[in-house]
């Protein structure tokens, strides 16, 4: 019965979305402000619909109801409570409910924080985003089901992948979903100003709190997504330039030009076309990305064995939302105006440099993600693009962009002055580059690398401290943005120090064997059998010395989940401010002997805290008090002025 | 400088930029393809020496045999298989009688030897480069049981 009221409320909330999508857009060309208020009531009402189907959906799981297709391949009686509850968006079906669900949960914060937008703004806004949910409302009923029975009913469920068994999954795909659905706001807008012809520093403005709590939550999700496949992988890897972890990082680095983007508009009316092709991409990347990993086109972690009707209805989807915004900004762009004009060295030609930047490394990494998928399409051709591609092409693009984000924040609107900018400069760069010659020494041997990266951290905390020191009015974003740079700069120390210092070590050992990696002693003391609820596993005692003094004591564990007949390596990590010890238990040997890696991850924590870091400066930024006031009329008309 | 020298200047220091990137970008990831080889193409020595590459198919079953940290086990299209050698632990899902594939090198006693290992699948899903293989193999055998009735 529940999840027959789950589909029924899925059918109704697609009527809604329907009537969302087509009388609140009419209303607004017609001038109809009956039309218009239907947004509002429609939003919540679809809100609350999906909100219900998706609890249906979790009961369903929760009572193990194996009745229901999509429980009894993901879950098992066995499983603990709090991962049948995850296990609810642990399939392609309910992912897609979840997906659904976040934007029903935007399109409502956008309905309860639009106060302050004109009426016909926001009818459009809702209208756009009630067309998408329609969208995906239908490819979720029509092709990917979350509620179909199953006949006979099995007497227990297939399991969640063990994989998924782990608390980062409770979290990861919601927090990532957030990002890319929130990304549909930011294209919602663009297309709402497209539709009004008012592209003005208004809607930058309007944008700018929607785009970067969005981009926050996308930083967030891959975030989370990366220490996952640390911790839970096993084998220590932290980004592996798997085709579904670029497809978010590509919305991450077009979203991340974009906000900057937004900045230029906002302040001087300039970049507006920019601006909304940008809003534009980043949400076909977003579509990009739910289409790449939910076709099963792509060999990864990720990918799920499904039909391919879905994958041609996603690209359909993706047509459709991101041709028809094409269209519209080819036929309005002409009508947007350049804005203010400004000279080759001010911020506006800084932040232009970086978005370049950004947006070249975006395409560089989707031609390593897609050519292999379009050659194997055309010519049937299975071809790979190995790691390194992106390394080598990422530390040359990055690095002038981590440079330009040291002069951005300090240079003047329109016009600055290179000689100025040199003064105000010349004792974070004495700084930064006295830190790439020295610090490395400090960890080790010196590599042209390492003293690059951290030449380049210390140039951005040293550049952004300046810049709260010569700034006589703060104001909570500036804060914001100050923080989210050093966010970057304490990420790019965490990954310059891991790859150059890290080392690891395979050994085969017996209970009583030790083996040393820089300075530490990892002896073997004991593998001995414990069962967890649904598992049962092979956990080994090591204790760690250095020095002969007692460090830690590690217990890895090699668990094997009788249900989907799986292994997982279970790894033991002590972490730390410095570096995180890393030990894998593998494969038992002949003689009673295991394999196991050991391995030191200097400052690989600051990586992620890096990320969180830039997710609080953006929240930060985002709660302006600005961003809640309507416009002064004075400035207003400024920006008019300048169009 | 005139504003229109200006903006000459500027659009031809962003054309520099960008070609730089675009070379950049277009040699890296030349250089840093990997070609995939069916074990039958490998067998055929269709597959090139030293260049690193990946194979695919299935794990033949009772082909794994452990030698402390290297391990090595034969990876088959059902026509031919090839004997690859990897050393260190295996991905968890890696399983005799399953799809995987694996990267790196030939060696010059046509070993090849892995550098890494993907077994990246639930026990339904198959990686496309291993299903590819299999079909290969199987579409090949079918056509010459034709031509030799």
């Amino acid at each position: 019965m529940i999840p027959e009221l789950g589909q029924l409320a899925l059918s109704v909330a697609l009527v809604v979305a329907l009537v969302q999508g087509i009388l609140p857009l009419a209303g607004a060309a017609r001038g109809d402000a009956a039309w218009m208020g239907v947004a509002r009531p429609a939003a919540h009402a679809q809100a609350l619909l999906i909100a219900f189907a998706f609890g249906c959906l979790v009961q369903s799981f929760v009572v193990n109801d194996f009745s229901v297709q999509n429980v009894a391949m993901n879950s098992n009686s066995a499983l603990p409570l709090h991962f049948r509850v995850a296990a609810s968006w642990g399939s392609h079906e309910g992912s897609l409910l979840l997906w659904c669900l976040m934007l029903g949960g935007w399109m409502s914060a956008v309905a309860l924080f639009s106060a302050h937008l004109p009426e016909s703004m926001t009818a459009r806004v809702l209208g756009v985003l009630g067309l998408v949910s329609a969208g995906f409302l239908a490819f979720l009923l029509f092709t990917s089901n979350p509620f179909d029975r199953l006949f006979p009913v099995p007497a227990d469920g297939r399991d969640l992948n063990p994989l998924l068994q782990d608390a980062g999954m409770v979290i990861h795909p919601p927090m990532l979903y957030m990002g890319y659905v929130g990304f549909s706001v930011a294209y919602a807008f663009a297309v709402a100003a497209l539709l009004s012809g008012r592209l003005d520093a208004a809607w930058a403005r309007w944008s700018r709190p929607w785009t970067t709590v969005a981009w926050v939550f996308l930083t967030l999700g891959i975030a989370l997504g990366s220490g996952w496949a640390y911790y839970e992988l096993g084998w220590g890897g932290w980004w592996f330039w798997d085709p579904v972890e670029n497809a978010s990082f590509l919305p991450w680095l077009v979203g991340t030009a974009l906000i900057h983007s937004l900045a230029v508009t906002e302040k001087r009316g300039a970049f507006r076309s920019w601006t909304v092709l940008l809003a534009i991409v980043a949400f076909a990347l977003s579509l990009l990305g739910t289409f790449l990993v939910r076709s099963g086109v792509l060999t990864s972690v990720h990918a799920f064995a499904v039909d391919p009707a879905r994958g041609v209805f996603i690209l359909a989807l993706f047509v459709g939302a991101i041709g028809s915004a094409l269209v519209l900004y080819a036929w309005r762009t002409s009508r947007i105006g350049l804005g203010g004009g400004f000279e080759p060295v001010s911020r506006e030609s800084l932040l232009l440099a970086n978005n370049v930047l950004l947006v070249t490394a975006a395409g560089a990494v989707l031609l390593g993600t897609l050519y292999p998928l379009a050659l194997d399409a055309f010519t049937g051709g299975k071809i790979s693009v190995g790691p390194q591609y992106f390394e080598i092409v990422f530390v040359p693009i990055m690095a002038p962009a981590l440079f330009l984000m040291g002069v951005g924040p300090l240079a003047r609107w329109k016009r600055a002055s290179l000689p100025e900018l040199a003064v105000l400069l010349r004792w974070a760069l004495g700084v930064s580059l006295a830190a790439g010659l020295l610090l490395p020494f400090a960890f080790g041997q010196w590599h042209a690398l390492v003293g690059l990266g951290l030449a380049l951290a210390v140039w951005i905390v040293a550049t952004a401290l300046l810049s709260l020191r010569k700034r006589l009015r703060q104001t909570r974003a500036h804060y914001g943005m100050v923080l989210a740079h050093i966010g970057v700069a304490v990420f790019v120390v965490g990954v310059t120090l891991v790859n150059g210092y890290e080392s690891e070590q395979d050994a085969k050992m017996v209970p009583g064997d030790s083996v040393t990696l820089d300075g530490y002693a990892f002896r073997l003391d004991s593998v001995r059998p414990v069962n967890g609820p649904n598992y049962r596993a092979a956990q080994a005692m090591f204790t760690v010395t250095r020095d002969g003094a007692p460090v830690t004591v590690m217990r890895p564990e090699r668990r094997s989940y009788p249900v989907q007949d799986q292994t997982m390596t279970e790894a033991a990590i002590k972490p730390g401010l410095t570096g995180d010890l890393y030990v894998s238990l593998g494969d038992p040997l002949e003689g009673g002997a295991w394999l196991v890696k050991v391995q030191i991850k200097p400052f690989i924590d600051w990586i992620w805290g890096g990320c969180v870091l830039m997710a609080i400066g953006g929240l930060l930024a985002a709660s302006d008090r600005r961003y809640r006031q309507p416009m002064p009329a004075r400035r207003e008309q400024a920006a008019e002025a300048a169009a | 400088m005139k504003p229109r020298h200006k903006r000459l200047a500027a659009i031809a220091g962003g054309l520099v930029a960008l070609g730089a990137a675009a070379a950049l970008v277009l040699s890296a990831f030349e250089q840093n393809l990997v070609f995939f080889f069916t074990p039958s193409q490998v067998a055929a020595h269709e597959a090139p020496q030293g260049r690193t590459f990946r194979i695919g198919g299935m794990v033949e079953t009772g082909s794994v045999k452990r030698e402390g940290v290297e391990v090595r086990f034969l990876v088959t299209d059902t026509a031919k298989s090839i004997a690859v050698v990897y050393s260190g632990a295996l991905p968890d899902l890696f399983r005799e009688g399953k799809g995987v594939v694996a990267q790196g090198a030939l060696g010059a006693d046509g070993v090849f030897r892995a550098r890494e290992v993907l077994a990246k699948h639930d026990e339904n899903y198959m990686p496309p480069e291993a299903a590819h293989a299999l079909e290969k193999a199987g579409m090949e055998k079918a056509q010459k049981s034709i031509q030799r009735p």
